[in-house]
């Protein structure tokens, strides 16, 4: 059985976590690989840490659920500690570098540990509704479960009706996976 | 040379005489169910549905498709069979334990939907196949084996209003009436305009019948005639409680 | 006549609840009766959007007993029933599963495993085996299928139609939260286009003519008069539970001859053991896997003969023993020692497995 990509996507409800796992799962079923998707959910969906488990391989995954990760984003203070426990030796570590107050709490024993000022572009250079849009970027640079290409595709396919009213909305969606992609580059 | 009292056409010669004690009322409600179906032709369209308790020993009691179940769950039976089968006239019958307790939520929600069955249901004041234990319908200050120093209404309430419950939480189309055994030709009519009412596809129909247990009110003939007749009235109303094209005003929450 | 809601044979990535939906309607299913609780709800919500487009119908009841008795009423009627329930939801639904199994009806439930004792969580476990298998107060003649992936879901969905209706006896789907909530890939087919014959069910009550006169009654009851009449009812039941034993038991198994360590697990835990075992077996270690698919009738015979030359065996479930109690109860006499990984509850990965059977390997 081939190593599945294990990935793990944490933020506070509404910074579209889950919605960029979907993605990134469907693109990489489009692409004819095996993708599992599964959220966090129970008494956490309400007000809790969002947290998005994705595994992408070439052969069959086994189960849904991981202890280590192979690559972990998080994307808010009580993302970092909740995150901590599928850190390993072989994860690569990303948080958003405005979050503040977690110096101490971020990984030690990780194979990397870098910040991306995702909420920052969103904010200044973009909008903030294509956060999840730059992390989806920074995910698949990170890990490269996916192609650039059929990432727009996906995102295509699951905005494109608001594309039709408003295509500007398309292009801002195409920049920020490009920032996203950007800002992992910059920082690996 | 005795003659015997004609029965309904639609009851089953092989399962007589039945096997409800000397003097219970089921025999006589299930009479008027009988006549009902007879006078109404559908024989041949209907389901019956029978409950636990006494109301069980009716298993086998018509020329009529039936099937036995429990703790009221007769009523999602018959639901289950009419929403699968609508041209089926879907009937539940079933004691005061299984409608007005064990299983009064499958009664509450099969009127708050509608449902397009009929239920009948008989009210003999206890738990009678159990043994004769308290039921909702239990009267104050009547005694029975878990009330044996007659029921206090203090503190295990008063007696069940079913038709009133069940005529205050209908909307229009429903048809909810109380009889008794004490005026079969009366009861009859009742059963007749529920089963008519399903036939309609108006609503849901409803009707309590109060009737007797001889068995565990310890009563002898004159004793338990006297309870249904002039005791059971005091807090059981006979009557009409909700009719299609004859609501009363401010009744019929439609 | 509406279009068959699946043409061809096609991909689709889809949340285990989804797939239910589908293969339900794959399957001819004509009317659900449900009650929400989690995690099984999507199932609902997938079948009430579907169902119109297909002429199919949907019942929200009162609570989970009401959800059993409607679907034995629809299945009474002669409609392909269905419910799915879960957790405490599973517990009420043993009522009207009882009944099923005392009249020998061709229920279909699909349960979703959610955390226990009581409401507990709302998120996984394997804790429902005891209740799915042996629940209520009788003596388990049900046939319950424990799926793994998505593509199982699908195919032993549409199965459990069919065993219920070729075998009268009540069918179980035994899924969980993970299965109910993750996404993955799965290939949707129409089974007649695979050569799968639907059963067509057929109507216990309302049959054509008058009872008494141009037929026998339908009477039905569970109810007997006097001890002999149950127990003489019961034999015949028995009899006909044993009977189908070999036909609808099922298992998967590998690596087992030479093993000198055999990992059991069933539904979503055996991706884990499977993958544990292919990593052990990589590394040199002498490790076999099996899996019954069918937790009742349990694959025994199976089990036994392999209990009966593998020194030891691994049993790994999300709950305290469950699974291993039906497997003792199997494999009784035989000389393999049972050794255990429970995690009532919890999800289990392969790298836990393989910790686990290293620590007993040595």
């Amino acid at each position: 059985m081939g190593k599945a990509v294990k990935i793990i996507l944490a933020g506070e409800g509404g910074q579209g976590v889950q919605s960029v796992a979907e993605i990134i799962a469907e693109a990489a079923n489009e692409e004819g690989r095996e993708a599992l998707y599964i959220p966090n959910f129970g008494v956490e969906q309400r007000g809790g840490v969002s947290v998005a488990y994705l595994q992408i391989s070439d052969e069959a995954i086994g189960s849904p659920k991981f202890q280590k990760a192979d690559i972990v984003i998080a994307l808010s203070d009580r993302s970092v500690y909740r995150t901590r426990k599928y850190v390993g030796p072989e994860t690569v570590y990303v948080y958003d570098s405005g979050i503040e107050g977690v110096d101490d709490a971020l990984p030690a024993n990780a194979k990397k540990v870098f910040g991306i000022p995702a909420i920052e572009v969103a904010k200044k250079e973009l909008h903030p509704r294509v956060f999840n849009i730059i992390i989806m970027g920074a995910v698949i640079k990170a890990t490269g479960v996916v192609s650039e290409e059929r990432a727009r595709a996906a995102i295509e396919k699951k905005l494109g009706y608001k594309f039709e009213k408003n295509p500007e909305l398309r292009g801002l969606n195409f920049t920020a996976i490009a920032r996203g992609m950007e800002l992992v580059a910059d920082a690996l | 040379m005795s003659v015997q009292p004609a029965m309904p056409k639609c009851w089953r010669v092989e399962s007589k005489p039945h096997k409800f004690c000397p003097g219970c009322g089921h025999g006589l409600v299930l009479k008027a169910i009988g006549q009902a179906i007879d006078e109404l032709g559908i024989q041949d369209r209907v389901v019956f549905g029978c409950d636990i308790g006494c109301s069980l020993l009716s298993w086998d009691f018509f020329n009529v498709d039936t099937i036995q179940t429990h703790h009221g769950r007769t009523i999602p039976v018959i639901t289950g069979i009419k929403r699968a089968n609508p041209d089926i006239i879907g009937i539940a019958y079933m004691g005061d334990g299984g409608g007005y307790a064990i299983g009064s939520q499958h009664l509450v929600n099969a009127v708050a939907r509608n449902e397009r069955i009929t239920v009948f249901l008989v009210n003999n004041t206890q738990y009678g196949m159990t043994g004769g234990q308290m039921a909702p319908t239990t009267m104050p200050g009547q005694k029975t084996e878990t009330s044996p120093y007659g029921r206090d209404p203090e503190k295990t309430g008063y007696p069940t209003q079913g038709p009133e419950m069940v005529a205050a939480i209908t909307r229009n189309g429903a048809y909810v009436a109380r009889g008794t055994v004490v005026n079969m030709k009366q009861l009859k009519n009742y059963i007749k305009k529920a089963l008519e009412n399903q036939l309609a596809g108006k609503g849901f129909s409803f009707v309590e019948a109060m009737s007797t247990c001889p068995t565990n009110w310890r009563t002898n003939a004159e004793e338990t005639w006297r309870f249904v007749e002039q005791d059971m009235p005091q807090f059981f109303a006979v009557g009409e409680m909700k009719a299609p094209g004859q609501e009363k005003e401010g009744q019929g929450n439609g | 006549m509406p279009d068959k809601p699946i043409q061809a044979e096609k991909r689709a990535f889809l949340t285990g609840n989804e797939v239910v939906a589908w293969a339900a309607l794959a399957a001819k299913a004509d009317i659900m009766y449900g009650y929400p609780i989690t995690p099984q709800n999507e199932i609902m919500h997938y079948w009430t959007r579907l169902a119109p487009k297909y002429e199919k119908e949907f019942l929200q009841t009162e609570d989970e007993l009401s959800a059993g008795f409607t679907t034995i009423g629809g299945v009474m009627a002669g409609k392909k029933s269905f419910t799915a329930t879960a957790g405490p939801g599973n517990t009420l639904m043993q009522e009207p599963m009882s009944m099923a199994e005392a009249m020998r009806l061709p229920t279909v439930v699909v349960v979703m495993q959610r955390g226990g004792p009581s409401t507990a969580t709302v998120i996984y476990s394997q804790q429902e085996v005891t209740l799915t298998t042996l629940g209520g107060n009788g003596e388990g003649m049900r046939i319950v299928y424990s799926t793994a992936s998505h593509q199982e879901l699908f195919d032993y969905t549409i199965k459990a139609f069919n065993s219920a209706w070729k075998y009268r006896f009540p069918a179980f789907v035994l899924g969980d939260g993970y299965q109910a909530k993750m996404r993955e890939s799965l290939v949707m087919y129409d089974p007649e286009e695979r050569g799968i014959e639907l059963i067509t069910p057929e109507p216990y009550v309302g049959k054509p003519g008058v009872p008494g006169v141009d037929r026998e009654p339908a009477h039905y009851r569970n109810t007997y008069n006097v001890e002999e009449e149950l127990y003489d009812v019961l034999q015949e039941q028995f009899t006909a539970y044993n009977n189908i034993i070999d036909e609808v038991a099922e298992f998967e198994a590998f690596d087992t001859e030479d093993a000198g360590l055999v990992v059991v697990s069933h539904g979503v835990v055996s991706r884990a053991a499977k993958a544990a075992v292919s990593e052990l077996r990589e590394a040199g270690y002498k490790v076999g896997y099996f899996r019954p698919i069918t937790l009742r009738p349990l694959p025994a015979k199976e089990f036994k003969a392999l209990a009966g030359k593998t020194p030891r065996i691994l049993v790994v479930e999300s709950a305290q023993g469950q699974l291993d109690r039906l497997l003792k109860e199997a494999a009784y006499g035989s000389k393999a020692e049972m050794q255990s990984l429970f995690k009532p509850g919890v999800g289990i990965t392969a790298e836990e497995v393989v910790a686990r059977a290293k620590g007993i390997l040595g």
